[in-house]
């Protein structure tokens, strides 16, 4: 923690001749106002990505952001303004602007700025640098090679691999002062095959807050997406059209927990729930699922995509438990909707960039594991759905009304799966869904570390993640019968 | 804000600092974009963001193989640093003999000013008013509204040059402003929330505050004690806030990179008959002050009208440089996307396209990511109104409307005249037939 406040002072403040006390006195001048805090979020994002389509790396690109950005918050009312070049001038004038949303008038000091240390949840690794060139176009010609080694059918194969390092460091009047070495990394590969006239998607991927070492495992961790992109648009190839209607759905452990993401998560937001406009406002204590669930959001998971050793606040991550037992237990706060809920930040407070507001957003997102054996749960099914694999999903947050697409699903009768199905979209209502699980797996899993969420146009890497489920009497949108 | 001379003389240091890094060839786009927006909520000041964005993308070329990066600093040393990134990226991406710049002949040398850049010079005290009146329109509208998210004014301008190696080098500036509200109305247990919103790049063509203020109130009272629907086949009529997304699908599968990458359902659909025969889609990049207007592509390429279907016929598909190449076709100066699509209008509105259905649905809503561009598999959740002889009867949530793209596109039975005009593509409510409704048993 103390190494990577050093590296990031050293990065982000020493170029423009920035130490603690232009940083303490740029936040004294933003509480000249009736401003109850304020904070400086200073950050670089150096990015890569390479991307390989018929069999060569076409393209490759780089991206190197910097910047600066500063809030003033006056009780229910924040001041925004931010910099794309780090210097005192700058961060002045961003912070009379973020200053403007109070009136003159001091209500508050500055305390002085301290770091807090927290025990680093992964290593502070630059993925660009951790493997050359040549290497990282090997990957992924590797990936390519061995899609169309799978099967013939494979007509088209696109891969991906990107790399992120974000060094962030945050100066608050409440005297925070820390900074974060985020490394992350993304391997994604998508296939098309063919047969007969009829053409079939199926993709795969992975990665979290590693390096590109991550890949080239002895367990041949890249290869092993290549080889379940193909498995799975071999699938499709066989499916035939959902069903329309009601019926009882299993849903596989791992990535399906993007409906406790979209059908739970966001409705416990913090800040929807200080306005009063989610559909779970005003629940807390209430039973909104069935004694077998248990839902937390844990950000303290060491490498996973939605890990973060501190939020964009300052404040350590945590594991929160949201649903226990079927109980509502917890919102997900940042700094600003805890203090007006008049409790303590939950560790939520995320952002995308130094140029974005932080707002509460979810960190990983899943359900404990239950009893039951997944086999058992599908063998207890007369006639549904198992959904193995979804693409995304949204949910209104005020209505509660959700919906995921399927991109792996079967159908279920007397407790055998028979058939592939495509097509099939799943939709319900969040404070319900929960209500109607009969039966949680032992086999927890978490997604492969894909996951990225938007909420008021920004967006943040998460993970998702669930035992296997047995919901109730779900709607399945589909054309077929 | 940078004047056009500097911008101009960012993107021809990167491309000269380009040639002498090795590059044979090199294009740069440089923005720049200032704005304010203001959020009011339950009578109250919420957020005043003040945006200054500004990027470099460069793009080099070195033989047959090239390398991009961006920056967000324009400063001398960090322009040499980005082009030191493409080039050394450039050493390791693999021959591609058609890649490259979008051909001389076709850059827009002579290019129309299209009145683009309308500034408003609005004060963060006068957007709050602003704001308030329109939020205070919608609270004031009905007394089922208990609730908002808030009301909000934006406005932002900007200057974009583009030049490459050619000695192609364009500019031009423009603005954008935007009024938006979203209210939450309740009834008994049910809870929604809906929104409304103008935009225009002249702050004049903006709709009065407090119009879309009680418009986002009347749209969210409307969707109060909701219900679904059984599983049915229907006529769906989507209405204008949504029907744009279906010719996005459209337009999706005859893009160029979807084709060659033979990952579209309308692979080989040139000549073919998707619409009925009635049916013409257009493009018009160079309508004055419009959302969509650009006098060139991402490549610099001169845009120009083009029809893509004509009597329901695909006429052409959507191409940039590199996709024109691949297909052995004429680049359609898309590189970026498309500029103001139009749907041609037909001669009905939503109420009379209502009557004229007599029973069927009305989506006025469309959730999750339900289309398969590969199949044209269709299954989106939505929320709408059902309609019985010809009149709302109550509205309806938590279904899903599903079928084929293809078959869809066929079944287009009427063209609303209901055109939304704040979007990039222009058309008006569609009535399908067929499709697949789930909802309770």
């Amino acid at each position: 923690m103390t190494a990577s406040l050093d590296v990031a002072k050293n990065i982000l403040l020493d170029p423009g001749g920035l130490t603690e006390t232009e940083l303490e006195s740029t936040l004294g001048m933003m509480l000249t106002h009736t401003v109850d805090s304020a904070d400086l979020y200073f950050q670089i994002s150096r990015h890569e990505s390479w991307s390989l389509e018929e069999g060569i790396v076409k393209d490759g690109r780089y991206a190197l952001d910097r910047g600066v950005g500063v809030r003033a918050i006056s009780g229910e009312k924040t001041g925004f303004a931010y910099a794309d070049e780090i210097s005192l001038a700058t961060l002045k004038e961003a912070a009379t602007s973020a200053r403007s949303i109070a009136r003159a008038g001091q209500s508050n000091r500055v305390k002085t700025l301290r770091s807090s240390p927290a025990d680093a949840l992964y290593p502070a690794l630059d993925p660009i640098g951790s493997l050359s060139a040549d290497d990282k176009v090997q990957l992924l010609q590797a990936m390519d090679a061995e899609a169309r080694r799978m099967d013939p059918r494979v007509s088209q194969v696109m891969v991906s691999l990107s790399g992120v390092q974000d060094i962030i460091l945050l100066a608050a009047s409440d005297g925070t002062f820390a900074a974060d070495i985020r490394p992350l990394v993304r391997l994604s590969i998508s296939v098309v095959v063919e047969h007969e006239g009829r053409r079939e998607v199926g993709s795969s991927g992975g990665g979290g807050r590693h390096d590109y070492a991550f890949f080239i495992t002895a367990e041949e961790q890249g290869l092993s997406y290549a080889r379940e992109a193909v498995r799975m648009a071999l699938v499709n190839l066989d499916a035939q059209p959902a069903p329309a209607g009601v019926m009882d759905v299993v849903l596989g452990p791992g990535w399906p927990g993007i409906l406790l993401h979209e059908a739970i998560g966001h409705g416990l937001e913090g800040d929807f729930n200080r306005k009063g406009t989610s559909a779970f406002s005003g629940k807390l204590g209430e039973r909104v699922a069935t004694e077998q669930c248990t839902v937390v959001d844990d950000g303290t998971l060491k490498d996973k995509r939605g890990s973060l050793t501190i939020d964009d606040e300052g404040v350590a991550s945590q594991n929160t438990v949201l649903i226990e037992k079927g109980i509502l237990k917890a919102y997900m706060h940042d700094k600003l909707n805890a203090k007006l809920m008049g409790v303590a930040s939950t560790g939520n407070g995320r952002r995308e960039s130094y140029a974005h507001l932080p707002m509460p957003r979810m960190t990983n997102t899943y359900m404990l594991p239950g009893q039951y054996d997944p086999q058992e749960i599908i063998a207890s099914i007369d006639h549904g759905l198992f959904a193995v694999n979804f693409g995304g999903g949204q949910v209104d947050i005020t209505s509660g009304k959700f919906v995921f697409s399927a991109s792996e699903a079967y159908m279920v009768e007397k407790g055998k799966i028979t058939y592939p199905v495509r097509g099939a979209t799943l939709i319900g209502n969040g404070p319900d869904v929960l209500t109607r699980v009969s039966m949680v797996g032992n086999d927890l899993a978490l997604d492969p570390g894909v996951g990225t969420c938007g909420k008021e146009g920004q967006s943040v890497p998460v993970g998702v993640g669930q035992p296997t489920l047995r919901v109730n009497q779900l709607t399945i949108g589909g054309t077929g019968t | 804000m940078n004047t056009d001379m500097e911008l101009k003389d960012v993107v021809a240091q990167l491309l000269a600092e380009a040639k002498k890094q090795g590059a044979t060839a090199a294009e740069a786009d440089v923005s720049v974009v200032t704005g304010l927006s203001v959020t009011v909520r339950m009578g109250d000041v919420e957020t005043i963001e003040y945006n200054k964005d500004r990027g470099v993308g460069l793009t080099v070329y070195v033989g047959d193989k090239s390398g991009s990066a961006n920056t967000s600093d324009f400063s001398k040393r960090a322009i040499k640093e980005t082009v030191i990134a493409a080039c050394g990226i450039a050493k390791y991406t693999q021959e591609d003999s058609y890649s490259g710049l979008a051909d001389a002949e076709l850059m827009a040398y002579d290019y129309p000013d299209l009145d683009l850049h309308h500034p408003w010079d609005i004060s963060p005290e006068k957007a709050i008013e602003l704001s308030m009146a329109c939020e205070d329109a919608a609270r004031q509208e009905d007394t089922r509204i208990t609730n908002s998210e808030g009301a909000s004014i934006s406005t932002h301008e900007g200057l974009r040059v583009y030049g490459n190696t050619h000695g192609f080098i364009g500019a031009y500036p423009s603005s954008r402003h935007g009024v938006s509200c979203a209210v939450i109305a309740q009834s008994g247990e049910s809870m929604q929330r809906d929104y409304w919103y103008s935009t225009a790049r002249n702050s004049d063509r903006l709709d009065e505050v407090e119009e879309v203020g009680r418009i986002a109130a009347q749209r969210t009272v409307a969707r109060l004690n909701a219900r679904q629907l059984t599983t049915r086949q229907v006529p769906v009529i989507f209405s204008s806030d949504v029907s744009s997304s279906l010719i996005s699908s459209f337009l999706g599968a005859i893009r160029g990179d979807s084709l060659y990458r033979k990952s579209s359902f309308l692979l080989d659909s040139l000549g073919q008959a998707i619409f009925p025969d009635y049916f013409s889609i257009r493009e018009e990049p160079h309508l004055k002050g419009a959302l969509g207007s650009a006098p060139f592509d991402g490549e610099g390429v001169r845009t120009q009208s083009r029809n893509y279907v004509q009597a329901g016929i695909v006429q052409s598909y959507i191409l940039n440089a590199y996709s024109a190449r691949k297909l052995a076709m004429q680049n359609t100066g898309n590189a970026g996307g498309v500029h103001n699509l139009i749907v041609e209008p037909g001669q009905d509105d939503l109420s009379v396209m209502m009557q004229n259905m007599g029973e069927g649905l009305v989506v006025t809503e469309l959730m999750g990511q339900g289309v398969n561009p590969v199949t044209g598999d269709y299954s989106r959740g939505a929320a709408g109104f059902w309609v019985e002889q010809g009149e709302i009867a109550y509205p309806v949530e938590e279904i899903t409307v599903a079928g084929n793209l293809r078959e869809m596109f066929k079944e287009i039975a009427v063209v609303g005249c209901d055109v939304d005009v704040r979007r990039n593509i222009r058309v008006g409510s569609l009535l399908v037939n067929g499709m697949t409704i789930a909802g309770s048993q």
